[in-house]
């Protein structure tokens, strides 16, 4: 059957903790799902603080270093600037009916999309499983990944 | 455009959703259910309902608020309606597709 080259799988790895990174990634692999498409989350490096049980709660929008945010380098370095701008952005995230991170991720298991701990970055952070949200399938290494993202129309994206 | 379900003539989009709810019936539901690969239970109309309803009052669909309506949880929407739930289930009610990314 010819599918044009249809997407039918994403391999989605998140590198990174902030904020907007995180939503990022979530917002694409519910939006697989929802399509009819599978999905799949390695969490990597700081990544891992969007499934670590005590810090998925206090994640932050970067404040320094990013040029979209309209603020001063110096401004955004600020002791609290981080918390502010985080909060604001949650409250907006609230009003367009954006769930926050925990509820995010009971979203996406409850879909359907796997959510694998890259081994490495956990031995780095000396994170153990019992640490990490309870719908991480594993803690798995590139090469499980790889293993992992076999097969015609996966895509595999890095944020 | 207009288009042949289950014996009458509908007009749909281009993407086969009802434009004109007051279309729908039964028949309609059962045979773009058959279309879909699905047979319908006593469950998927308790869902399809809940979907007519919120559609009538104005409510933007979402799986996260289809999660929280009591009448079926995310899993077993997922179960009911294997690929693509809400773009599913929101086609055999006979009302639009939702258009939130989340």
């Amino acid at each position: 059957m010819n599918d044009n080259g249809s997407i039918k799988k994403m391999m989605i790895i998140l590198s990174k903790g902030t904020l907007e990174n995180v939503y990022a990634a979530f917002v694409l692999a519910n939006g697989a799902r929802a399509e009819g498409i599978e999905a799949e989350i390695f969490f990597t490096f700081f990544g891992l603080e969007a499934i670590h049980k005590q810090k998925l709660e206090h994640l932050h929008v970067a404040t320094v270093g990013n040029p979209a945010m309209h603020m001063p380098t110096m401004l955004g370095g600020l002791p609290g600037m981080e918390a502010l701008a985080s909060s604001m952005m949650k409250k907006e995230m609230e009003a367009i009916d954006m769930p926050d991170v925990h509820e995010f991720l009971d979203i996406l298991t409850a879909s359907g999309v796997r959510l694998w701990a890259c081994k490495l970055a956990m031995d780095m952070f000396h994170y153990k499983k019992e640490d990490m949200y309870d719908g991480i399938e594993a803690v798995i290494t590139v090469g499980d990944f790889y293993k992992q993202s076999a097969g015609e129309g996966v895509h595999m994206l890095f944020v | 455009m207009e288009k042949l379900i289950a014996g009458k003539s509908v007009a749909v989009n281009e993407e086969g959703y009802l434009t004109d709810f007051s279309q729908w019936d039964k028949s309609i539901a059962e045979e773009l259910a058959q279309e879909a690969g699905i047979n319908l239970s006593p469950r998927h109309w308790e869902v399809l309902a809940y979907l007519q309803k919120e559609h009538q009052s104005q409510v933007a669909l979402s799986i996260r608020r289809v999660g929280k309506s009591n009448v079926v949880d995310i899993k077993e929407f997922y179960q009911l309606f294997p690929t693509a739930p809400l773009k599913t289930a929101t086609k055999i009610a006979g009302i639009p597709k939702p258009v939130s990314c989340i």
